[in-house]
């Protein structure tokens, strides 16, 4: 009888034979680490101004750009509510921004529905300021025009840090995607 | 390449509702987000109590983290403590040298303070603090400045409190959970701060400017009288801070007041003090006659402090 290599009853998630995905982590992934994302205000990084990413939407839109339909449509209300629960916004401003971004991408994808490095790393690059703008509007502060360069520096990090956290959720995607329940 | 369209409905009417169910689902969320903002930029206060008990859950998080700075920073500095040791060395023993002139200096300070005090029967003793606590974290990713407190309710921590370390004012708290509160940085737009000179009483508002610094207005507006490197220290008018709490330092003067750095910057300080709410000898005041209110005793005292 041919023997079949070691490796052939094997790919990057582990053994194929009496094995399968665990639906908890499959499903729960990416809602722990968007609300970890939202955590970072506890990072013992105290800013004298808004600096940080906003790691809870950076993910939110990583994820939903490499697995569109895995995170429900709705999915932006429980997420959004979480992050301002920590962010320091209004309660309300992280809801209606994560669903309003939920539905554009929705929409985007509709007429777009390529995939590559440069298109995510584009989207990314329209949304993200839209939301930090739109946050420092909600925020409740005496902001005016002349304040705007305040955001510059966080703006420019958001963006060019995405790609880094769009690599993390790859990653993170193929650890959700491990088979680690036994079959039988 | 597309990815597999599972998104296009096609003729399938089931797949066409489910689609047209998540489009629903999401713009309910978006309005119930509009309400929620439009209820708690009107009301602030509605949610506080949601928020700090989400604070209260996730402490412990932060508690780890700040501890992990601190000591992190002295792990850099025990490995840098090995080099350039001959050359520290040297540096020490001349600033110790410094030091001990400045020590005679200051108890010359504290006498005369003491005396000063005396002629003006000023009852001023220490201000007990409530309590000292760490800065866990803060909305570093907001427009707003924000701190997490790792003391609350269970501390005698209450809103309105000024918080303040070594090196001068902080903030004041703004809600408190069981464990944790939330703390009003300086810096936030919404921080005002009544404020004077050290070394004289010009009195002016602390506002900050969201980016580290404050924008002090002078109240008595004509001649600036503010040069760079003047300190300013909170006045204590109006109540809630102490007089006398070192605030800010002036580094470019403007037409209507300046712009200053922030004397203690938050990220700098591990441990912070939390002082009750001062009101000042308000009833004293009050019952005093008129004529010895003239030379306000105060600030004498505090700006002898601050020398």
């Amino acid at each position: 009888m041919e023997r079949l290599a070691p490796r052939a009853r094997r790919d990057a998630y582990g053994s194929k034979i009496n094995r399968d995905h665990s639906p908890v982590l499959a499903y729960g992934v990416p809602w722990i680490t968007i609300m970890l994302g939202s955590l970072t205000p506890l990072l013992p990084v105290i800013a004298p101004a808004p600096i940080l990413p906003p790691m809870g939407y950076l993910l939110l839109l990583a994820w939903r750009l490499l697995r569109p339909g895995l995170l429900p449509m709705w999915a932006g209300l429980p997420l959004g509510f979480f992050n301002d629960l920590y962010s320091g916004q209004p309660i309300g401003s992280g809801i209606f921004l994560f669903s309003i971004t939920m539905i554009a991408l929705e929409l985007l994808e509709l007429r777009f529905p390529w995939r590559s490095f440069w298109q995510d790393w584009l989207v990314a690059a329209l949304f993200i300021p839209v939301f930090l703008l739109a946050s420092a509007l909600f925020s409740g502060t005496s902001l005016g025009i002349a304040n705007l360069p305040l955001l510059i520096p966080q703006l420019l990090l958001s963006v060019v840090v995405f790609p880094i956290v769009a690599k993390m959720v790859t990653l993170l995607d193929r650890f959700r995607l491990t088979r680690v329940r036994r079959i039988g | 390449m597309a990815p597999p369209s599972a998104k296009r409905s096609g003729s399938n009417k089931k797949a066409q509702l489910g689609l047209f169910a998540g489009y629903l689902a999401a713009g309910l969320g978006a309005t119930l987000g509009v309400l929620l903002l439009a209820i708690s930029l009107w009301r602030p206060e509605t949610f506080n109590g949601l928020r700090s008990m989400a604070s209260d859950a996730a402490a412990p998080v932060g508690e780890v983290g700040a501890a992990g700075r601190v000591g992190s920073r002295n792990f850099f500095e025990a490995i840098a403590g090995y080099y350039n040791a001959g050359s520290k060395n040297a540096e020490l023993e001349e600033e110790i040298r410094i030091a001990r002139v400045r020590l005679a200096e200051a108890r010359a300070l504290e006498q005369e303070n003491e005396r000063l005090r005396a002629v003006l029967q000023l009852v001023e003793g220490e201000v007990e603090p409530v309590t000292t606590a760490r800065l866990i974290g803060s909305t570093s990713s907001s427009a707003r400045r924000f701190a997490f407190l790792s003391a609350g309710r269970r501390d005698g921590v209450a809103p309105g409190m000024p918080v303040t370390s070594p090196l001068g004012l902080v903030g004041r708290v703004l809600e408190v959970g069981a464990n944790t509160s939330r703390v009003l940085l300086l810096t936030d737009t919404d921080s005002v701060v009544p404020v004077r000179r050290a070394t004289d009483n010009t009195v002016a508002f602390a506002e900050g400017r969201a980016d580290g610094s404050l924008r002090i207005r002078l109240i008595n507006l004509g001649i600036n009288p503010l040069k760079e490197g003047d300190i300013f220290v909170t006045s204590g008018a109006g109540g809630l801070f102490h007089p006398g709490t070192a605030v800010a330092m002036v580094t470019e003067v403007t037409d209507d007041g300046a712009i200053g750095q922030l004397l203690s910057n938050p990220a700098a300080t591990d441990v912070v003090i939390v002082k009750p709410i001062w009101q000042g000898n308000v009833v004293a005041d009050m019952e005093a006659p008129l004529d010895t209110l003239e030379p306000e005793g105060d600030e004498t005292g505090s700006s002898q402090d601050e020398e």
